[in-house]
Parts: C-alpha cells; structure tokens; sequence
C-alpha cells in the first residue's frame, strides 16, 4: 500500500508537471495532426486512403510523444537533481521507474486515438479488429516509453537527448514496414528491421486494421514484449552504474 | 542500540582520483555530528555513500544496524537528506512539494497535508504555501528543502552545506531550526565550511581533509587543545605591505597572520598587551580601527590540525558556489 501511494503519487505528479501542460498538450494534438494531412495529401487517394494511412500515423504520433517527452523531462530532472530525492526514497528502483514512465505510456496512448478520433469521422472503421489494435497501441507505447528512457539514461544533457532520440526515430520510421513494405526494401536493410520494436507493433496494427499481418498476433506481442523487458532492462542497468555512482 | 551510524575504512576512488579514504566514524543516537573540510575533501561523497546515491569501493556502513553495504537501499525509510542545492520541483507550490515529498515515504493523504501545513507554519512559510517553489528566495528555498527533508521524521537527517549562500538572518533561522530537531531527538550529520556554526550547533566533530579523517573530537576537547592560546584580532587602515615583517622582527614572541591587507590575527602562549601592539602599528603609519582579545575557538583547532585556513575554505566555497549559480 505504502508502495503504491509513492507510484501513484509520482505518475500523478509527472503527468501534472509535463504532460497536461497546455504546450504538450497542443503539441500532443497538433503531431498527429499533422502527420496526417501530410500522408493524406501525398497518397492523393482522397478519404480511401485513410485507412491505409491510419495504422503509421498512429504509431508515429505514439513513438515521437512517448521518445520526446520521456528522454527530456527525465534528462532535465537529473540534470536539476531533482531525480536524487527520488532514487532517496524508499522505492524499489524497478516500481520508481515504472511510475516515472507510466506518464510517458499514457501520454503516448491518448497522443495514439487523435488520428483514430480524427479518422472516426472520415472512414468506416467497422472493419478495425479493435481487440487487438488497442494492446497493439498500449504495447507500442510502452515499447516507446522505454526507447525514450534508454535514451535518457544514456544521456546527460537536454538537448543530447532530443538528437540521440531522432537517430532511432527517423530510420525506425522507414525501414518498420509502416510505409514502405519490408519485403519491398533493399536485402540488406530487411535485417534492420527485423531489430526494430516498431516492426512488430506496426504488423499489429496493420493486422487490427486491414486483417493483414506478416507474423502472427502472438508472435508479434511476445516480441514486443521482449523489446520492452530488454529496454527496461538495459535502462535500469545504466541507472544503476551511471547514476548510483 | 546507541550507534545510529557506523562506518569502517569506507574508501571510494572516481577514476584517478581518490575521493576518500579509509574513512572510519561512528555517530550515535541523537547526536548532532559535524563533517568539517575544505572543497573536495570527500564530504558530500561521503554523504552520498551514506545514504545510497554512491556505491563504496571499499568498507562498510551500517545505519540503524542495517548493511547498507551489502543492501544500499534498506535503510533509506530512517534518513532524510537535504542536499546542498534545493532540489525541489520548481512547477509545484511549496504545499504541493511537501505532499509529494511525503507520498514517496508512503504517507496517506491527510497525514502529509497534515504535516505539510504545520511544517510550513514552523519554518515560516506559511504565507508562501500556495507559491511555486520557483519563486522562491535562495532562503525560502533552503528552509523547504529542509522541511521536506524531514516530513517523513526520519531518525536520521543528512544536512549538507544547510546555510550556504543565505544571508544572515536566513542562516539564523535555519541554525535555530536545526537546534530544535536535534533537541526533538533527531539524529544529524551536518557537512559545513562554517566553523562557527559547526562549533555552534554540533556535539562532535570530525575533521576531513583529501579524503580522510584527521581528528574526531567533541568540541569542548578539541577546544581545549588551544585553551591556553592567548588570541587578538586587529582590524587597521593604511597598513604598509612589510608590516608582517617589521611586527615579526619586534615582537619575536607572537605568532602573526595576515588576513587581507586590513586585518592581523596575533597569537601567543602567553597574555598579549594589546597597548604596545597598537602603539607600534600607529608608529609605522597605520590606522588602527579596532583591537579585540578572541575567545580561542573551533577554527584555531582546524588551522591548527589542518593547516588550512579558515576564512580561506569559505571563501573558496562561496566563489565556487557564485561560479556554479
């Protein structure tokens, strides 16, 4: 219980200081946003491209929210000391880092239904398999969420952040089969992707949203799962080496 | 148990540099401790050793009877630090900091509002309760930090550099703070590069320099090894730059030091006559503002054992802190 008041307090705090902040927030909206006027214009199909456009742009508008905002709040608050009253307090290291990212996979959640609100009123969505597009999003936020701690913590300075984020960003989008097939890529960066969380996050997507899926729902969620442990992981390694000196 | 602190040949290397060394203290229950040291002696590193923000090379630390050696986060429920930077949450109100504080510790919801309140009214926040923390003055700052450092009333308070860089009526209220935990049986280990506030506040004292501990004593033996010493602080004007060395050549039985260009401290094992000290000093051309028989003190003792003078630590500190800011 005692355990729990602190997780909740955290996450709670977090998501009052960062991410319901009027600027996240329009930023959170204004992402997706725009990202899908931009493929919506490019694919010249008019409203039957929505669907096909609707399984990329959530994952990006989740990956960029999730990355950005986690790599930097976390960044600034070791940078200001404020993360030392934290790693202070009698958490376990494990529970403290779930709840300082448990903001971060909300955030990425809710940043994910703009472009499905906004497609609710463009498309037909009876056809979206929402059973497994929804832990499809959470999976992918969490994914996301961790991706951004890795960051982080392999990080000291604010702006280090940022830049280290778009180096696994930007490839991530192109080579995760969300808008470019991956049997229609080069042979020699179909193995990339096949390292790249998204990869797996985007075939669940692509499978709730059009019924067409390279690996099987199972296999997709027990590889994204793994992506996460890994990077919870390796994160809390690093906190332990670099910030517990 | 007596012994809330205990450390033996606590060693701690970063990279080439040996931070501490051998460090080996204990400090019992409801004792106000005192870490004293010029910049870079290993006190903050000691510090964080102690309450698990650094792992040590070498060594052991028990704090309340629990290993923290072997389990660094077992014993972080009994203590509560007050770093030497405010690191509160600049977009939170002084009430909201507090709460927050107090959740981390697993306390209910009207148990911290509870405490928060009566923690601000006996810091003197009250009226800026519901002011973020980032408005703040350098002292308001400091005094919540403190409270927060204590919400959770730990048997244990680490107070590192606690009035650093806040003016004198700040630095007063913080002491007297300080003085009424310790009073209400808190334990605290207190790191500062004020000698007189260390002497002031603390029952014992231990001395670091480059990383390893060279006297630990209450204050009332460490004050007693210059007892005897006979001091007088002399404040002047227009003093000529070889006045240490005519003085030295006149009165060979004092023990002369220069702080700045207006101000001699004489020492001596014996009664020193003031009259034809001052009489000599007007004689070579100087204006003598002030002469005044010291009281031996703490900071006799430190210069004494370490060499290192005092005003000379403080000012240091201060030009680092103002460099840091």
């Amino acid at each position: 219980m005692r355990l729990w008041i602190a997780f909740w307090n955290i996450l709670l705090k977090d998501m009052r200081t960062y991410y319901l902040k009027p600027p996240n927030i329009s930023w959170g909206l204004l992402f997706p946003v725009a990202w899908t006027a931009m493929f919506f214009i490019k694919s010249g199909k008019g409203l039957d491209s929505i669907l096909a456009l609707l399984p990329g742009v959530v994952a990006l508008s989740i990956l960029f929210g999730t990355t950005s905002m986690l790599a930097v709040t976390v960044t600034f608050e070791k940078k200001n000391r404020s993360f030392e009253r934290l790693l202070l307090a009698p958490i376990p290291l494990e529970l403290l880092m779930l709840a300082k990212t448990g903001g971060a996979v909300v955030f990425g959640v809710a940043n994910a239904f703009v472009p499905v609100l906004m497609a609710l009123f463009l498309a037909d969505l009876s056809q979206v398999n929402w059973i497994v597009f929804v832990p499809a999003v959470f999976m992918i936020a969490v994914a996301s969420t961790f991706l951004g701690l890795f960051i982080a913590v392999a990080v000291s300075e604010v702006f280090e952040a940022q830049t280290f984020s778009n180096f696994f960003r930007f490839p991530m989008i192109f080579l995760c089969g969300l808008f470019f097939p991956i049997e229609k890529l080069p042979v020699f960066l179909k193995p990339l992707s096949y390292i790249l969380p998204l990869t797996y996050g985007a075939d669940m997507l692509h499978g709730a949203v059009h019924g067409r899926q390279s690996m099987p729902f199972p296999l997709d969620t027990a590889l994204l799962g793994g992506f996460c442990v890994g990077l919870f992981a390796v994160s809390l390694w690093n906190i332990k080496r670099k910030w517990i000196l | 148990m007596n012994e809330v602190i205990a450390v033996e040949g606590l060693s701690k290397r970063f990279g080439q540099v040996q931070a501490v060394s051998g460090l080996s203290f204990t400090v019992h229950r409801g004792e106000l401790f005192g870490f004293l040291g010029p910049n870079g002696a290993g006190k903050t590193t000691t510090i964080n050793m102690l309450t698990g923000l650094a792992r040590p090379d070498m060594g052991t630390i028990r704090i309340g009877g629990i290993d923290c050696t072997q389990r660094p986060r077992a014993a972080q429920h009994l203590i509560g630090v007050v770093p030497d930077e405010s690191n509160l949450y600049p977009e939170l109100t002084g009430f909201e900091n507090l709460c927050f504080c107090a959740a981390l510790y697993g306390l209910g919801k009207a148990e911290r509002q509870e405490r928060a309140r009566r923690l601000l009214d006996q810091f003197g926040l009250a009226q800026a309760a519901n002011r973020k923390f980032g408005g703040y003055s350098k002292g308001m700052k400091r005094k919540l930090t403190i409270a927060a450092g204590i919400i959770h009333q730990p048997e244990i308070l680490f107070l590192d550099e606690p009035t650093t860089g806040i003016d004198v009526a700040g630095a007063r209220h913080i002491r007297q703070l300080i003085a009424d935990l310790h009073k209400a049986g808190t334990t605290i280990f207190l790191t500062t590069h004020y000698i007189e506030e260390a002497e002031r506040l603390c029952g014992r004292i231990a001395f670091i320099v480059s990383g390893r501990i060279v006297r630990t004593d209450t204050v009332e033996r460490l004050i007693q090894s210059v007892r005897d010493k006979h001091v007088v602080q002399i404040t002047c004007s227009k003093m000529p730059d070889d006045m240490g060395t005519r003085l030295s050549q006149f009165f060979p039985g004092l023990e002369l030091t220069s702080q700045g260009r207006e101000s001699i401290r004489v020492e001596a094992g014996e009664p020193i006559r003031v009259g034809p000290l001052v009489r000599f000093l007007e004689d070579q051309g100087a204006e003598v503002a002030e002469a005044r028989r010291m009281r031996p003190s703490l900071e006799d003792v430190f210069v004494q054992i370490t060499g290192i003078e005092a005003h000379a630590m403080g000012q240091e500190q201060e030009k680092e802190k103002a460099g840091a800011g």
